[in-house]
């Protein structure tokens, strides 16, 4: 195929809208259909003021015995207000609970255009929430990574060490965040009101580590034995032949898996988050689940995913930097 | 007592047997060049010598000191320049010199990593990293960084081998020059006779493997400063040359193998057009022939 201009922004953008379009078809809509007879219906909106009008233009739409939902919002509000006590909500289409684009848009809107938005702990703008989920992934994160790198320098410079922890590190490595999480809480019970926020944090921590322990170990042992040798014809120190050789060596292999475990981190917030119901953007989607507000399902889903590509792509730029140097 | 000293010195690896029996005795101020084939155990060699790899029997000491690991007082030229790609010129200098000579102060220290920057004619790139030089240039930066620490004897590990043929005889030459002004004991390890007949006082060659050990050494006795040019019509030249190559082809032939192996030739005779166009397949000499082949 031949490349053209701005293919890198028409080919994801088509990609997308094709998925939205599918979306859109498989998902239901909202309708309300009528219980009580025409006449009825048309004599109660002409006695409304400037009545007959408003019938005229209402009518036809009737003509189904339903009106779809979107269309009753541009009704004027005295009108409907009048009317609806004649009409029963129902909701049709391939998958009737999934809400179609239009439904989530309209629904997410307040939470984006006004996305610093504090009106109660479960109701805040998205941003606000991201901060929060971001501001808890970056504690977790720093903790993996504080204690992530020195075991993956252990292992890399020590088989007796990898001989003894890999195996348990393999089997510790799978285990989803959801598993964590109620082991943290039981750890941290006796901290009070913040247990919730150490039991997080110990997930993200647990969870995100590992990449950054096992490519820290791959670096290390990566390391080409020239780099060793000038250090040790040199005669440097142990802590200068960590600082100047060793570390410096292993940087590109250690900021692949930091960017790994900050993927994880945040997969990991978001379990955490559902369950110990922090405000956040996943403890949000939880709670909109419980609300029956599938729109903020959605919603949710697409900003945790997005934040999430965003916080890969800043690390890749990272990760490129210190790839091209060595 | 000589300078540098190996005495019987072996080293196999594993099952394998690379170096048996070497002896080795350098004075001071001597440029020694070893010359052999390629994975016979140069580099096995000099890093006994280095310190970096212990013998397995025998014993190599440095001015009477029985080398036990590495250390700066023998500075090594690594094959690959091995310099630290996150460092700069400048940088990768004095990480060495840093470390080698912590009781100066700061400025005596950057004036010496500029000096020997100046040495090599690199100081418009001192704060380049290593991939924005060419090979030429790194490996100048190499012994840059290994001249600079002032080591006693200067270990040359076949430095010029992966560098085209003009930017080898450019740094020969300095090589060469550095040489008869810092006048230290040098071992360069080559595959290249005409290289060690342009540098060294003596050459030793490396007999072949397994368990290879030194041949007998030729002196060279060509007046300094050699000139590549006149020197390939100097009739001395031409004599240890012959000496030296016959030395090496001597060693090699001793090992020849001869193996029989099965060679089907691939082509086919032309074709007979006058013949009739039914049923002519293609015609081949003959379908096998035992050939008998060499593996040096």
């Amino acid at each position: 195929m031949n490349k053209f201009k701005f293919d890198w922004l028409i080919l994801p953008v088509v990609g997308v809208l094709i998925i939205l379009a599918a979306w859109h078809i498989v998902g239901g809509k909202k309708v309300y259909s009528l219980t009580t007879g025409m006449a009825e219906l048309g004599t109660t909106v002409a006695a409304l003021p400037e009545g007959e009008a408003q019938w005229k233009a209402l009518a036809p739409k009737l003509k189904s015995g339903e009106i779809e939902a979107t269309e009753t919002k541009r009704l004027r509000p005295d009108v409907w207000e009048a009317i609806s006590s004649s009409f029963e909500e129902k909701r049709i289409g391939l998958i009737p609970d999934l809400p179609n684009v239009v439904e989530t848009w309209d629904s997410s809107k307040p939470y984006i255009v006004d996305p610093w938005a504090k009106r109660g702990e479960m109701d805040q703008g998205i941003l606000r929430f991201t901060w929060y989920s971001l501001v808890l992934v970056a504690q977790g994160y720093a903790i993996a990574l504080i204690i992530g790198v020195p075991v993956g320098f252990f292992l890399g410079l020590s088989p007796t060490f990898t001989k003894m922890f890999d195996p348990l590190i393999q089997v510790l490595r799978p285990v989803s965040p959801l598993a964590w999480l109620p082991l943290g809480l039981v750890l941290f019970m006796r901290a009070g009101p913040e247990a919730g926020t150490y039991a997080a944090l110990f997930t993200i921590a647990l969870c995100g580590m590992w990449p950054t322990v096992l490519n820290t170990a791959v670096g290390v042992r990566a390391v080409p034995q020239d780099y060793l040798n000038v250090g040790r014809v040199l005669k440097l120190s142990r802590w200068k032949m960590l600082t100047k050789i060793l570390i410096p060596a292993t940087l590109p292999y250690m900021f692949t898996g930091f960017r790994l475990s900050l993927g994880i981190a945040w997969l990991a917030i978001v379990a955490a988050e559902m369950l110990t119901g922090r405000p956040g953007a996943g403890g949000f989607l939880w709670q909109e689940y419980n609300a029956l507000i599938y729109e903020h399902i959605i919603f949710s889903i697409l900003t945790i995913g997005i934040v999430g590509l965003i916080l890969d792509r800043l690390m890749s730029l990272v990760e490129a930097r210190f790839k091209a140097i060595s | 007592m000589a300078f540098l000293e190996l005495k019987n010195v072996s080293k196999s690896f594993g099952s394998h047997s690379v170096l048996s029996g070497v002896n080795l005795s350098i004075a001071d101020g001597e440029f020694v060049a070893i010359v052999g084939y390629s994975g016979q155990g140069k580099t096995t060699l000099i890093s006994l010598i280095a310190g970096l790899i212990k013998p397995d029997s025998g014993e190599v000491s440095l001015e009477g000191d029985i080398v036990t690991g590495p250390g700066p007082d023998r500075g090594l030229v690594f094959q690959n320049y091995s310099l630290l790609p996150w460092l700069s010129v400048y940088e990768n200098i004095a990480l060495a010199v840093d470390q080698v000579f912590p009781q100066w102060d700061a400025a005596r220290r950057r004036t010496h990593v500029d000096k020997y920057i100046a040495m090599v004619k690199l100081s418009h790139a001192k704060d380049r990293l290593p991939k924005q030089l060419s090979g030429g240039m790194r490996q100048r930066v190499s012994v840059a960084r290994t001249l600079a620490i002032n080591p006693r004897i200067l270990l040359l590990d076949e430095p010029l081998g992966a560098l085209d043929a003009l930017t080898r005889a450019t740094l020969q030459d300095e090589i060469a020059s550095i040489w008869q002004t810092e006048r230290k004991t040098v071992i360069l390890i080559t595959n290249s006779v005409d290289e060690a007949l342009l540098l060294a006082d003596r050459i030793i060659p490396l007999t072949i493997g397994p368990g290879a050990t030194l041949g007998e050494s030729v002196p060279v006795s060509l007046a300094r400063p050699r000139d590549r040019t006149a020197l390939n019509h100097d009739p001395e030249f031409k004599r240890l040359r012959a000496l030296v190559t016959n030395q090496l082809l001597g060693f090699n032939a001793s090992r020849k193998t001869s193996v029989t192996k099965k060679l089907i030739r691939p082509e086919i005779l032309p074709e007979d057009l006058d013949a009739p166009r039914v049923n002519r397949p293609p015609r081949r000499p003959d379908e096998e022939k035992r050939e008998s082949i060499q593996i040096a």
